[in-house]
């Protein structure tokens, strides 16, 4: 069982909730305060991957985080339960107005970039119930 | 924490300041507000980050869509940041070679190249 778990609607207004949580978890935890950072960051960039692929795909589920505390490491699961049907794939009938502006392109990628640029053990998956980005940092207990 | 904005014109750019954090919740705020300046004719933007205490894809995403905008008016889009765990978001997605990023908003006024 998760140390601390976390399941918020699929709202971009949550996903700030999310990252405060976390940083708290992963400070007790024993992770370095110059890693906080890049674990705020990381964390707030699966949770807004989550809460993008259920409104576009009309998921009323909540996004699941999960903040595990283990000897010598630290690990955060984001779960999402958007069904992708082929990889890359949108689902029919996006959600209303939203991915339509020019610069939302690519922003799913942007924030993977980002999670594998600040996170060295980051683990991806995505299957027909869902996806989810485990990462993992090292603690100093 | 909310954003929080403020423009000002110096010379014929436009400085706007921002604060706060910027993530998927805040950084429609900031969209409309790029997009609105470039709509009232504003094409040289200055975008003051000193103030920002976060910000993640979503929001360089704008900063994107803010540059794309001006460029199609020949217009120039720079930004102001010491911070650098701000300034490391940028070079990890490679967007300090597409955004001209200066240490004060002075420099980022005179700067013509």
């Amino acid at each position: 069982m998760a140390t601390v778990e976390l399941r918020f609607s699929a709202l971009p207004e949550h996903v700030r909730t999310a990252r405060l949580v976390a940083a708290a978890v992963a400070r007790r935890a024993g992770v370095d305060e110059a890693v906080l950072d890049e674990v705020r960051l990381a964390v707030g960039e699966a949770c807004s991957r989550a809460v993008g692929l259920h409104q576009a795909a009309d998921v009323p589920a909540p996004v699941r985080v999960a903040l595990v505390e283990e000897e010598k490491q630290f690990s955060i699961e984001v779960g999402d339960e958007a069904p992708r049907t082929a990889p890359g794939e949108r689902a029919p009938g996006a959600g209303p107005g939203r991915g339509e502006e020019p610069e939302a392109e690519g922003e799913d990628e942007m924030g993977l970039a980002v999670i594998s640029g600040l996170v060295d053990d980051v683990e991806v998956t995505a299957g027909e119930n869902g996806g989810s980005i485990r990462m993992t940092w090292p603690t100093a207990s | 924490m909310d954003l929080s904005l403020s423009t000002r014109t110096v010379g014929d750019r436009t400085v706007v300041e921002v604060g706060g954090e910027i993530d998927v919740y805040t950084a429609p705020k900031l969209r409309e507000q790029l997009v609105e300046l470039v709509n009232d004719g504003s094409f040289h933007l200055v975008v003051d980050m000193e103030r920002v205490d976060f910000l993640d894809s979503t929001g360089l995403g704008v900063l994107v869509g803010g540059l794309k905008r001006v460029r199609a008016h020949e217009g120039s889009l720079r930004l102001v940041c010491n911070q650098e765990r701000i300034l490391k978001i940028f070079r990890i997605t490679g967007l300090t070679k597409v955004f001209p990023i200066h240490t004060s908003v002075e420099e980022a006024v005179a700067a013509t190249d």
